[in-house]
């Protein structure tokens, strides 16, 4: 969630910066799993989700920031679902009439898109509290990040579980496929795989500035 | 899928695509409210509750729209229902039990973004189920929901007294075992229908 949510944010690289990685609803704040797990079992349909959600994300912030402060506070809740639920519903039909079959593939998680809980925790945390244009650099920061953490598990199971990356054979014809990476348990091992190294990551940063503070109150 | 007998609805919907571990639906609750069973089942009650409620209105609410001819807006309806229904139980559990209220904390209203219940209306529309296969859909759903998430709250419980490396702590793990717990269901595919 942002720092001070009450305070008047101005602009800074870091409004876009920090939803790809500090403050990544995926990996961090654990938002949104369930598209995440869901519909990555390959790289297209992983990129497709992730666009259709910034779009909803981008959008719904827009008009949640333009409306707050005509929208009542006991009923902002319904109010954002319904703006939410109004976008779904555009990209929908959108995608229905762009190709069917990335409509077939994604199933019933583009309408699920109104239940992310990603876009109405910004909307809650962020859109209705902050000016339009650091609305709009907020949700296109976090848009890419949950973009980039769908990516991220897409490519690792369609190169694990088929051998190919975005349809292209990327192994010769010897390799055997580790076809439990594309079926649902895979989802939940490369996602809890991507957390441990970042666990990993942070553990060893704090260890070294412990170590390096304690080099400096040594020499002290 | 019109005739499908009532206990098939109920075994796929409960066990062969069960809707947290084979469809992905419901993740947030799963991980959020799995650290104790008493929570869990609680949880898996009100969440039962709901779904049956949301299933009922979600039936009446697509015939009237395909009566009407207003289907782009079932999206909506079906949303609004569901977060009126999660305020009735939210009312209901705070007036009658005001401690489990406080464990279940933000998670209950946070029900309405849970993604199995809107799931469930809408593949109970896609599926073309009748009002009593639609309420055995839904009951089934549910109680593969409390089942996934017993089933978590109890290896969770054993893992709090296990020394576990400290860079798996916190959510990797569970998402591990939830990906173990995935293998296992994986074992019942077949036995029922088609995915949903």
């Amino acid at each position: 969630m942002s720092n001070l949510p009450n305070r008047i944010e101005s602009l800074s690289p870091d409004t876009f910066i920090r939803g790809l990685w500090r403050e990544n609803p995926v990996f961090v704040m654990l938002l949104g799993m369930c598209p995440v797990l869901a519909v990555t079992n390959t790289t297209i349909n992983a990129i497709a989700m992730g666009l259709a959600t910034t779009f909803v994300l981008v959008c719904s912030s827009i008009l949640i920031s333009l409306l707050r402060d005509w929208i009542p506070k006991q009923v902002r809740i319904a109010s954002f679902i319904v703006i939410i639920a109004t976008f779904v519903t555009i990209v929908d039909y959108g995608i229905q009439a762009i190709s069917l079959e990335l409509y077939a593939a994604l199933g019933a998680f583009i309408q699920l898109i109104v239940a992310n809980c990603v876009i109405l925790g910004r909307a809650e945390a962020f859109a209705s509290k902050q000016r339009l244009h650091t609305t709009l650099v907020d949700s296109l920061g976090m848009g890419a990040g949950f973009t980039l953490a769908l990516l991220s598990l897409g490519t690792v199971r369609e190169i694990l579980g088929s051998g190919t990356l975005l349809g292209i054979p990327l192994f010769g014809d010897n390799f055997q496929p580790w076809v439990v990476m594309i079926l649902p348990p895979g989802g939940f091992f490369v996602l809890g795989a991507w957390l441990l190294l970042f666990n990993w990551i942070r553990l060893r940063k704090e260890q070294q500035s412990i170590e390096r503070s304690g080099v400096a109150a040594n020499a002290n | 899928m019109q005739t499908e007998a009532l206990h098939s609805i109920f075994l796929n919907a409960a066990i062969v695509n069960n809707f947290v571990l084979a469809l992905f639906l419901g993740i947030c609750p799963f991980l959020g409210v799995s650290a104790k069973k008493e929570t869990a089942w609680n949880m898996g009650l009100a969440v039962i509750f709901v779904m049956l409620v949301s299933s009922m209105s979600a039936y009446a609410i697509n015939w009237l729209l395909t009566e009407l001819d207003l289907l782009f807006l079932r999206l909506i309806c079906y949303i609004a229902i569901i977060a009126s229904a999660v305020q009735l139980v939210e009312m209901f559990v705070k007036r009658f039990s005001p401690s489990l209220f406080r464990s279940l904390g933000i998670f209950l209203p946070l029900i309405t973004t849970n993604c199995a219940i809107l799931g469930l209306a809408l593949f109970q529309t896609a599926k073309e189920y009748n009002f009593i296969q639609s309420l055995v859909y839904a009951t089934g759903a549910g109680v593969g929901f409390l089942l996934a998430l017993m089933l978590m709250a109890g290896l969770r419980e054993k893992l709090a007294l296990a020394r576990v490396p400290s860079v798996s702590q916190g959510a990797a793990l569970s998402l591990m075992l939830a990906g173990l717990l995935s293998l296992a269901f994986m074992g019942f595919a077949g036995i029922g229908g088609s995915i949903g």
